[in-house]
């Protein structure tokens, strides 16, 4: 840790070092430093390098800034027991202090120092995005009302109580000489009554109350905010105006205007949230910047609102939190997770650099003036009033909640008042012509900030624990869960209706019906409409979290086994499904198959009842116009699993090939088709085109001799003599070719060469093979009995493919060269030697 | 007041059905007004074509299961009692209400809730939801949306996820387990009976 902090204060150094210049260049008073000397030089001949400093060096300093902040962040996240005392917020501003102290030491003045401007347009909208985004929809717009209720009467409350409350003081004298007023002290009132978001996102996420007392925290951080930047307008306007002009219009109008923004502002947001979608219906094609659109047009409903004076914070807030419903299911998984990650670096970074620079720019003696009885007094008030507010609210509001707030949660509630970096940026915001004690709010602002975030936020995590609040329950979600809530919507609903009220549930059902009907048809692609169903939804993920346990499992076997016990498994899987597959087949779909044999390809694609493959196949669908030739060859994954699986060890472990169970496959493929060409020729079926294969065969035979590394090579320039003539010669191979042929095979079975041959070979026949196997099927499907091993596989076949198998089977199923490969699959199962059972009980360990 | 207690004159029994519901008489004067609003004929009784003759019931994709409810089985009709003993169910539970050892479990306790939603699974009343009576609630509710295929293997997983016993179906133990960590108590109560 201490290399840490030392890379951290060398990057501060460093920073300062190059900061001087810049500073020297506008003062001339100091003399210039070794790294300033460079731009000095007059240039007499062609430089090779010259320093540019001066161009780049706002930029530069930006970009060093954010990366001294993080990496603060990042130190105090490698010492949990200190972030679990103190939170991460209050030690980012301790923090900005000592770099703070630092830059004052250095310079004797404070060079830097977070700007209102860049506050609000920089490093506020992304937070406030994030916010509205990853807004719990439902909870949010389920207590919608109390949230509203705390924070526009709540904030009013707030402003007004201190305001006043100050006034008084100041009239009784209790805070010297100071020159002020009722407005201005309404106004100071106004900027410092609303709970900030940033703060208590920073703090509350640390400590995990329960989710219904969290998002009435939280929703009234966000709406607030807009609630006071109006005020604050208002308030503004009428300081300027002067006491004596205001009257009983002057005050409608601030009213009205009060309401006009912050509807106005919500309604932007709306808005562009609607753009937002409309737009993400379109642009599967460009999904790369496709999350882009999301930032970009959340900014702008920031920025438009503003431009048109209305509430920015609450445009953006509403803009997330109306989109993002939409947007998740219209755009691309991954551009999904792409918005969600990138939008809370965004968030955090800015998060994190907001509270560094809170404490930083404290550190600057010409912006402290102190005087004690108003910063104490406004403290007091804050928080008194704060408690009061809340509990008179909540009374109010518990008299209609159905499930009312008990005192712990009113207590939390209170005592979660944080302030934060939206006060300090309106109060700098403030004229100093106008307002004599500008300093002084800005000195109490800072005092403000720095106890609610410090020592509440300390306190908070203790008090919470003391109160037994209740926790977020760390909830599994569960089908039966989410189908029950559905059924307690309905029945609710339903319930309601017959007692003849119109609730809460009433309305919701009302906006479902109406979203169902109107918003998913105009706002989502036809596949996202079909996905967006919650309960749905969760059964996909369900289903994906199986995969990847699946997936871990077979890893934590190691991964070398996995890979090759999973081709195997394959294989394995394969077979028996050939195998079973006809006798299966009554059992999974009977009208789908009728006595005829219908081609495999179309029993895999159409009736294996599987949600996975259904999903998968569309998923499937989606891309394949994009890349269908890489498609195509991962739809082969069987072999190319194997393949690949070879290409990757060989070289690093030449005993690979002699792996029990690929010989054994070998074995077995190749006894498969020996009996396969013993049975054409039997048939009568030509051998065909032998010249070709024996030209073919012929550069395989030398590397029989040679070391598995050398044939490797070889093989794959098989590969291409395969892909290139493939027409023509490889779809023999599948129907069975010569009996000599096949024999020499046999001899060639652990030459992995002859492996990659048949993998290549086997997949490619060419479509008018497929009648010869047809009728070769037919033949041998009549022949297979449900043998014992098939029926000993139905109890557990089914569930694995409903699970599992099917991701897998929707591969095959989609590769119509597949299928000419199954039946010859079939037969080596029924007739020749039959699988040793360990092998199969292998497969079906991975299969579970 | 004069009509409340012109209307609970009406109801007899009223006391004690009071008692037994916990609903205060200005609900009880309520629903009685909207107990003789549904029952057209002024018969005293609902049929399950009065439940029906409420439009917004017939979207309700488990309408039928809800009304079904109201009627204990073999009979054609509800009364008042019993329908407020019904919607009695909904009703929030109260902490400040004295627990009367004596009195049997209220009719809005956690378990009689669940027994409620149970009983709208399990229709054949043989104390199991079985996989093709799952299977019929998650096809009301999930309609055209999905394909029957789908639907089947959300019903297994469904079972999968609750069933303890491996018989394939969910018995009202493991009906009442696999909802153990929900607030019963929040999701089955309307704000109006309170």
């Amino acid at each position: 840790m201490p290399a840490m902090w030392h890379s951290t204060f060398i990057l501060v150094m460093v920073l300062l070092a190059i900061s001087r210049p810049s500073l020297a260049s506008q003062a001339r008073t100091e003399e210039s430093q070794g790294t300033g000397n460079a731009t000095e030089h007059t240039i007499t001949t062609l430089p090779i390098v010259i320093w540019k400093w001066e161009e780049i060096h706002f930029p530069y300093l930006v970009a060093l800034w954010v990366l001294v902040s993080w990496l603060c962040k990042l130190v105090f996240q490698q010492n949990p027991c200190l972030t679990s005392v103190i939170p991460e917020s209050g030690l980012l501003i301790c923090i900005g202090w000592v770099l703070g102290g630092i830059i004052y030491g250095a310079d004797k003045v404070q060079t830097f120092r977070l700007q209102p401007f860049t506050f609000f347009f920089y490093l506020l909208p992304q937070i406030v995005l994030d916010a509205g985004y990853s807004m719990p929809n439902k909870l949010f717009f389920g207590n919608l009302g109390a949230i509203l209720v705390y924070a526009v009467i709540g904030t009013c409350w707030n402003a007004a109580t201190l305001g006043l409350a100050l006034w008084g003081c100041w009239l009784g004298g209790a805070m010297g000489d100071i020159d002020t007023g009722l407005l201005q002290l309404l106004l100071f009132g106004s900027l410092i009554a609303a709970v900030d978001p940033v703060a208590v996102i920073a703090v509350f996420e640390e400590v995990h109350v329960n989710e219904v007392l969290y998002i009435l925290v939280f929703g009234e951080s966000l709406l607030n905010d807009g609630v006071t930047v109006v005020l604050f307008n208002v308030f503004n306007a009428f300081v300027s105006l002067g006491g004596a002009q205001i009257d009983a219009v002057e005050i409608i109008k601030g009213i009205i205007s009060f309401f006009v923004v912050a509807v106005g502002g919500s309604l932007v947001g709306v808005v562009f949230a609607l753009l937002i979608t409309l737009l993400t219906r379109c642009t599967k094609n460009i999904q790369i910047i496709e999350p882009g659109f999301i930032f970009v047009l959340g900014y702008l409903s920031y920025l438009t609102a503003e431009m048109l004076s209305l509430s920015a914070i609450l445009s953006c807030t509403f803009c997330g939190v109306c989109c993002q419903k939409y947007i998740n299911a219209n755009m691309d998984e991954r551009s999904v997770s792409t918005v969600r990650y990138t939008m809370k670096v965004f968030a955090n970074g800015s998060e994190t650099i907001i509270f560094v620079f809170l404490g930083i720019s404290a550190i600057d003696p010409s912006i402290w003036v102190w005087n004690t009885a108003f910063i104490l007094l406004t403290l007091l008030f804050i928080f008194v009033f704060r408690f009061i507010g809340v509990f008179l609210l909540t009374w109010i509001l518990n008299q209609y909640r159905l499930v009312p707030l008990d005192f712990i949660d009113q207590v939390v509630m209170g005592y979660g008042g944080l302030r934060g970096a939206v006060a300090y940026g309106l109060v700098l915001l403030l004229d100093e012509n106008t307002y004599k004690e500008k300093k002084l709010m800005v000195s109490t602002t800072f005092i403000v900030v720095y106890f609610t975030v410090m020592l509440q936020g300390i306190t908070m995590k203790p008090l919470v624990t003391w109160l037994k609040v209740k926790r977020a329950a760390v909830a599994e979600r569960t089908l039966a869960e989410k189908l029950q809530n559905r059924t307690f919507d309905h029945m609710l609903v339903a319930i309601e209706d017959i007692s003849g009220q119109i609730g809460d549930n009433y309305m919701r059902d009302k906006w479902n019906n109406f979203e169902e009907k109107w918003l998913y048809w105009l706002l989502m692609t036809p596949f996202a409409r079909k996905s967006c169903d919650p309960i749905f939804n969760i059964f996909h993920k369900l289903n994906i979290k199986d995969a990847t346990s699946y997936v871990k499992e077979g890893e934590r076997r190691g991964s070398l086994a996995f890979v090759r016990n999973e081709s195997k498994a394959d294989v394995d899987f394969n077979k028996k499904f050939d195998a079973d597959f006809s006798e299966m087949m009554p059992y999974i779909m009977t009208e789908n198959m009728g006595p005829d044999h219908v081609p495999v390809s179309s029993i895999l694609r159409d009736s294996v009842p599987s949600v996975c493959l259904d999903m998968h196949e569309q998923d499937l669908k989606m891309r394949e116009s994009e890349d269908f030739d890489a498609h195509h060859v991962l739809q082969q994954h069987l072999y190319k699993g194997r393949k690949q699986h070879r290409h990757r060890y060989s070289q690093k472990h030449l005993e690979v090939s002699k792996d029990e169970h690929e010989v054994q496959e070998i074995f077995q493929r190749t006894m498969r088709s020996r009996l396969e060409s013993f049975k054409s020729a039997k048939m009568g079926v030509a051998p065909p085109k032998i010249s070709k294969h024996l030209k073919k065969d012929q550069p395989q035979k030398m590397p029989n001799g040679k070391s598995t590394e050398n044939s490797k090579s070889h093989a794959y320039g098989d590969e291409d003599v395969e892909f290139s003539e493939g027409d023509s010669a490889s779809g023999c191979e599948a129907a069975g070719s010569s009996f000599p042929m096949r024999a020499y095979r046999g001899a060639g079975i652990v030459n992995p060469a002859f492996m990659a041959e048949m993998d290549t070979m086997d997949p490619m026949p060419p479509m008018q093979q497929i009648p010869s196997w047809l009728a070769e099927a037919e033949v041998d499907s009549s022949t297979v009995a449900p043998s014992q091993r098939a029926q000993l596989r139905l109890p557990w076949t089914p569930s694995n493919l409903r699970r599992l198998a099917p991701l897998r089977l929707s591969t095959h199923s989609n590769d119509s060269f597949l299928l000419a490969d199954s039946p010859a699959t079939q037969e080596g199962i029924s007739e020749p030697p039959p699988p040793p059972p360990p092998q199969d009980g292998q497969g079906r360990g991975t299969h579970k | 007041m004069g009509s409340t207690n012109s209307t609970l004159s009406r109801i007899p029994n009223v006391e004690e059905l009071m008692q037994e519901t916990g609903f205060t008489p200005a609900h009880i004067v309520r629903l009685y007004d909207r107990f003789e609003a549904l029952d057209k004929e002024k018969t005293g009784h609902l049929r399950p074509q009065d439940f029906g003759a409420i439009n917004r019931l017939a979207m309700n994709p488990i309408g039928d299961r809800i009304i079904g409810s109201f009627f204990s089985t073999g009979q054609e009709t509800v009364d008042f009692h019993s329908f407020v003993r019904i919607l009695a169910h909904f009703r929030p539970a109260d902490k400040n209400r004295p627990k009367d050892p004596s009195m049997p479990q209220p009719v809005n306790s956690r378990t009689s809730k669940l027994k409620f939603a149970f009983q709208l699974y399990d229709q054949d009343k043989d104390g199991k939801i079985s996989r093709a009576e799952l299977l019929q609630v998650l096809r009301s509710m999930l309609e055209m949306q999905v394909t029957e295929e789908q639907l089947e293997s959300i019903a297994d997983r469904t079972i999968q996820e609750a069933d303890l016993d491996k018989d394939d179906a969910i018995s009202f133990e493991e009906f009442r387990k696999s909802l153990e960590k929900v607030n019963i108590d929040h999701k089955m109560s309307i704000r109006f009976l309170r």
